[in-house]
C-alpha cells in the first residue's frame, strides 16, 4: 500500500498532533500513578523499616502485585473502575509500588546504626530523626527505587491504550493491527526514548553531592506534579458523546479516517481494545463504537448498528472460496456448499455468533441446531469418496460456518471431511489454500478485496461502496489469479460498524452515521 | 553528681531456667562532680550497657539511675539527653551534614541563635585544635583523628555538665591515640566536666581515669582509682585482668607522693630547680623518663603540701619503688 512507503519521518510529522497528544498523556499516566505510588510507599516503607514484622507481608504483597501480567491487571482493573484513565493508573501505581516500599525500607534501615544512635543521643525526637537523619540518608536508595519505578510505568504505560486511557500504546498497538511499521515505531521510540530520558534524569538527582540533595528533594514533587498535568492538558476538551474505537480501526481508510473525510463526524474519540469495547459501551462508559456487525456482543449488550447511508465500509459478505481443482475433484461440493446460500443474515448471524460466544454452546451443536431449523440437516452417510479439508480462521463464526458446512457435506455427499479449524488469520488460510493444504474456507468479500488482492485505491474506491460490485470484481480476481472461485454469498455481512446502545440510538433519534452527525453538531 | 542504683537490664529471651540474660545486674555506683570514671571490662562484660541506660539509649529492666539528685526518668529521654554529651566510637558524624552542622546540632534543637551557635563552634575548633577552614567540609573529606575531635565538639557544644564516652577513641591508631589522650587531658573543657567513659583498654583507663570500675559478667568487680586496682586488687580477676602490663601499669598509676616515705632526703648543696625538678603529684614514669631527658645523677622532688625535698638517683628511686611494693599485700 502506498502509506508503507512514507518514512517514518513523515509519518511522524503528519501525525505530529496526535504523537504530541499521546506523548503528554504517556507522561502524565506514568507520573500521577507515580506520585501516588510515592505517597502510598514511601509511608509504607518508613512503617515496615519501624515496625520489621510487618515488613515480609507488606514487600511480599507488592511482590505478589508486581508478578501480575500488566494486561491482566488491566483486565482485573475494568470490573472494578471501569475504562480510561482511573484503572491505568490504579494498574500503574501498583506496579511502581513495590520498588518504592522496598528501596525505602532497604534505604531507612541501610542508615548507619552509629548516626542513629548519635541522633538519637543527642535529643532528636523519632520525627526529627527520620526527616533530618534517616530519609536524607536513605534519599539515594529511595531516589533509586522511584527511577526503577519510572521506567516500569514508562513501559507499562502503553499498555493503558488498552483500556482507553491513552498513551503512546495508540500508536503501538494501531501499528500493531494495521501491519503498519511506521506507526508502530512512532510509538515504540518515543515511548523507549521517555524511558532513557526520565531514566537519566533521575540518576542525575540520585547522583547529586548531599548538599544539593536537599534542595533536588525540594524538587522533585514539584517536578512530578508538572508533569503529572501533562495528562489532563489533552484531555481537557470533551464532548456530547464520546466515541471508543479500536486502533486498527482509527488508522483505517475505512475506519475513522473514513468518517472523518466522508462523513465530517467530529466525536470525542478515545482508543480502546476490542476486548473490553463492548462492555465499556454497555456500560454507559463509550456512546459509540466501532465494531463487527455481527458480533455476538452486539445482541449481548443491546447495541444497534447505525446505518452506513454513505458506504464507507467496503462490505464484508461471507462466502466459502474454493480451488478450482478441488471443484473438479469433488463434482458434488459446489451444489451441496452453495445450500447454505442466502440462508444466514446479520441478525441470524449475530445470534449464532452470541450462542457461542456469550452462551458457550459448543459451534457444532449451534451449527446442528441451526441446520434442524431450516430442514437442512441430515445424518452422515459415512461415504468415503475422498477427503474434503475445510480450514477456518481463529474466531467463533468462522468455526460455525466450518462446523455447518462439514454436516452438509457428510449428510449430503460421499465425501469425508477433514477440518483445520483455528488457522491464525487471513494470511494463513490463503496460503494454506493456495498450497494445496486446504480444499475451501469462507472468506468475506472486503478481506478479499483489501487484504489479499490489494488493489490500486481508485480501483477500491470504484467497487467497494457497493456490495455486488466488490463480489463480482473479488470473485473475477481471484479466478484470474488465483485458480480459486468464490461460491455464493451466505447472506451476511461482516462489516465495521459503528454501534450505540439500543434505547440512547432511539431517544437522541439516530439511525445513521449521518444522523449521528446532525446531532453532534446540533448544539 | 551521678548516682546508680541498683541497675539491671536483662536482654533476650528467657533461659531453661526461666530466667533472662542479665547483661548488668545490680550494679551501684557514684561519680563525684568532676570526677572522670571509667567502665573497664571485657567484650559483653555489660559496660556498654550500663553507660547507655544513662541517657536512657537503653531503658533499664530495674534499679535507678540520678543525675543531681534528680531521677533519669523523671523527664522525657529527648529533653535527659539534650543536656548529655554522648561520644561514639565510631563518632557517628552525620555524613550528610558539614563538620559545622554536625556540631552546631544540639545548639540547633536547643534553638539557640545562629550568633551564639556559630561563637560557640569555632571556640570550640580552636580548642580542640582544627582549623576554621574545616567547618565547610564533609565528615568522610577528614582523617580518624580529626572526626573523633569533631564527635567531642559535638558533644561539648552546650557544655553539658555530664559527658557519657562510648570508646571514643577505640577506632584510632595508637599514634593518633597517644596524641588525641595528652589534648584530652590538656582540654580544660573537660576538667569541670563529669565523665563516664567506657573503654576495653586497660592502657586507656589508667591513663585518662580518676577512678576505675572493673567489670564482668555484669558486675562490677572492683571500684577504686588505678593505684587501688594495682595495689589493692580485690580478687584474683582483677590481679589477672592487670597482668599482662602491670609493670608499665605501676609506673604510671604510682605518685611520688605514694613512695615519699622511701626517698632520700636531698644531698648537701642541692637545691630545688623548676627546670629540672618534679612535684611529687607526678606519676613514677615521669620521673624515670627525667633521666632520658636530663643529663643528671640525681633528680630534685618537691612535694607541694609539706614543702619537703626529696633528691634521688635512678637506683634510689627504683629501691623506693620496691620498698613501696612489698607494703602491699601479697600477690
Amino acid at each position: 500500500m502506498n502509506e508503507q512507503q512514507q518514512t517514518l519521518w513523515q509519518f511522524m510529522a503528519q501525525q505530529s498532533d496526535k504523537l504530541l497528544t499521546q506523548t503528554l498523556q504517556h507522561i502524565g499516566l506514568t507520573f500521577i500513578s507515580l506520585i501516588i505510588a510515592v505517597i502510598i510507599g514511601l509511608p509504607l516503607g518508613i512503617l515496615i523499616a519501624r515496625k520489621r514484622k510487618l515488613s515480609g507481608s507488606v514487600l511480599g504483597v507488592a511482590g505478589i502485585l508486581q508478578t501480575i501480567p500488566s494486561i491482566a491487571l488491566l483486565g482485573f482493573m475494568i470490573p472494578l473502575l471501569g475504562i480510561g484513565a482511573k484503572p491505568a493508573i490504579v494498574a500503574l501505581l501498583l506496579y511502581a509500588l513495590l520498588p518504592i516500599i522496598r528501596n525505602t525500607y532497604t534505604g531507612i534501615t541501610g542508615v548507619d546504626g552509629a548516626v542513629k544512635e548519635a541522633a538519637v543521643a543527642m535529643g532528636m525526637s523519632k520525627w526529627q530523626i527520620l526527616f533530618k537523619v534517616e530519609l536524607p540518608l536513605a534519599m539515594p536508595v529511595i531516589l533509586a527505587g522511584i527511577r526503577t519505578a519510572t521506567v516500569i510505568n514508562v513501559g507499562v504505560a502503553t499498555l493503558a491504550s488498552y483500556i482507553a486511557a491513552g498513551g503512546l500504546g495508540e500508536f503501538i498497538f494501531g501499528g500493531i493491527s494495521l501491519n503498519n511499521t511506521n506507526m508502530i515505531l512512532a510509538g515504540a521510540i518515543p515511548a523507549a526514548l521517555l524511558a532513557i530520558l526520565f531514566d537519566f534524569l533521575l540518576s542525575t538527582l540520585q547522583h547529586l553531592n548531599l548538599k544539593k540533595l536537599k534542595t533536588a528533594a525540594a524538587i522533585l514533587p514539584m517536578l512530578l506534579i508538572i508533569f503529572a498535568c501533562f495528562y489532563f492538558i489533552p484531555s481537557a476538551y470533551g464532548g456530547k458523546l464520546t466515541a471508543g474505537f479500536t486502533p486498527e480501526f482509527m488508522g483505517r481508510q475505512d475506519g475513522n479516517l473514513g468518517l472523518q473525510s466522508k462523513y465530517g463526524l467530529k466525536i470525542h474519540t478515545i482508543v480502546i481494545s476490542d476486548a473490553v469495547m463492548y462492555k465499556a459501551c454497555f456500560e454507559k462508559e463509550l456512546d459509540v463504537i466501532s465494531g463487527y456487525s455481527t458480533d455476538g456482543r452486539l445482541k449481548a449488550y443491546g447495541l444497534v448498528v447505525l446505518d452506513d447511508d454513505k458506504k464507507i465500509f467496503p462490505p464484508y459478505y461471507a462466502a466459502p472460496i474454493v480451488r478450482d481443482d478441488a471443484l473438479k475433484k469433488f463434482p458434488d461440493l459446489e451444489p451441496t456448499l452453495n445450500m447454505l446460500s442466502g440462508k444466514i443474515n446479520d441478525s441470524v448471524m449475530t445470534d449464532l455468533n452470541y450462542r457461542t460466544d456469550y452462551l458457550h454452546q459448543s459451534p457444532e451443536r449451534v451449527a446442528k441446531d441451526f441446520l434442524m431449523a431450516h430442514n437442512l440437516y441430515r445424518p452422515e452417510r459415512g461415504g468415503s469418496a475422498g477427503i474434503v479439508r475445510i480450514g477456518s480462521k481463529i474466531f467463533g463464526e468462522q468455526y460455525i460456518l466450518a462446523s455447518m458446512y462439514t454436516m452438509l457435506i457428510k449428510g449430503y455427499t460421499d465425501y469425508d471431511v477433514a477440518t483445520k479449524t483455528g488457522l491464525g488469520g487471513t494470511k494463513i488460510c490463503f496460503d494454506a489454500l493456495i498450497n494445496n493444504q486446504i480444499d475451501l474456507y469462507p472468506e468475506y468479500t472486503g478481506t478479499g478485496l483489501l487484504a489479499i488482492l490489494q488493489p490500486l485505491q481508485k480501483e477500491i474506491d470504484a467497487v467497494a461502496g457497493d456490495k455486488e460490485k466488490t463480489y463480482t470484481y473479488v470473485k473475477n480476481e481471484f479466478e484470474k489469479r488465483y485458480k480459486i472461485k468464490w461460491l455464493q454469498p451466505i447472506g451476511f455481512n461482516n462489516a465495521y460498524a459503528l454501534m450505540m446502545r439500543k434505547k440512547q440510538a432511539g431517544d437522541l433519534g439516530v439511525k445513521t452515521i449521518s444522523n449521528l452527525k446532525q446531532y453532534l453538531e446540533r448544539k | 553528681m551521678i548516682k546508680v542504683d541498683h541497675l539491671s537490664k536483662s536482654f533476650g529471651p528467657k533461659d531453661s531456667f526461666g530466667g533472662k540474660v542479665k547483661a548488668v545486674d545490680h550494679i551501684s555506683f557514684e561519680v563525684a562532680e568532676g570526677e572522670n570514671l571509667i567502665l573497664l571490662g571485657t567484650s559483653g562484660c555489660g559496660k556498654t550497657t550500663t553507660l547507655k541506660m544513662i541517657n536512657r539509649l537503653i531503658e533499664p529492666t530495674s534499679g535507678k539511675v540520678f543525675i543531681n539528685g534528680n531521677n533519669i526518668m523523671a523527664q522525657p529521654p529527648e529533653i535527659l539527653r539534650r543536656g548529655i554529651g554522648y561520644v561514639l566510637q565510631n563518632n557517628g558524624l552525620f555524613p550528610h551534614y558539614t563538620v559545622a552542622e554536625n556540631i552546631a546540632i544540639v545548639p540547633q534543637l536547643l534553638k539557640w541563635d545562629v550568633k551564639k551557635t556559630e561563637r560557640r563552634v569555632s571556640e570550640l575548633l580552636e580548642k580542640l585544635h582544627l582549623d576554621k577552614s574545616y567547618l565547610k567540609v564533609y565528615p568522610n573529606e577528614l582523617s580518624g583523628g580529626q572526626q573523633q575531635r569533631v564527635g567531642l565538639a559535638r558533644a561539648l557544644v552546650a557544655d553539658p555538665p555530664v559527658l557519657l564516652m562510648d570508646e571514643p577513641f577505640g577506632a584510632l591508631d595508637n599514634v593518633t591515640r597517644s596524641k588525641i589522650h595528652a589534648e584530652f587531658k590538656a582540654l580544660n573543657e573537660l576538667k569541670r566536666k563529669t565523665i563516664i567513659m567506657v573503654t576495653h583498654d586497660v592502657q586507656e583507663a589508667f591513663d585518662l581515669g580518676d577512678r576505675i570500675c572493673l567489670m564482668d559478667k555484669g558486675k562490677i568487680i572492683q571500684n577504686g582509682t588505678p593505684t587501688e586496682l594495682l595495689f589493692k586488687p580485690v580478687n584474683a580477676f582483677v590481679i589477672d585482668f592487670l597482668k599482662e602490663q602491670r609493670l608499665q601499669l605501676e609506673f604510671k598509676a604510682l605518685r611520688l607522693n605514694d613512695i615519699w616515705k622511701y626517698l632520700p632526703p636531698p644531698s648537701k648543696g642541692g637545691t630545688f630547680e623548676a627546670h629540672d625538678g618534679l612535684i611529687s603529684d607526678a606519676s613514677f614514669w615521669s620521673a624515670i623518663e627525667r633521666f632520658k631527658f636530663i643529663k643528671t645523677e640525681h633528680l630534685h622532688i618537691k612535694h607541694q603540701q609539706k614543702d619537703e625535698y626529696r633528691s634521688a638517683g635512678f637506683e634510689e628511686l627504683m629501691s623506693a619503688f620496691y620498698q613501696y611494693k612489698k607494703q602491699q599485700p601479697h600477690e
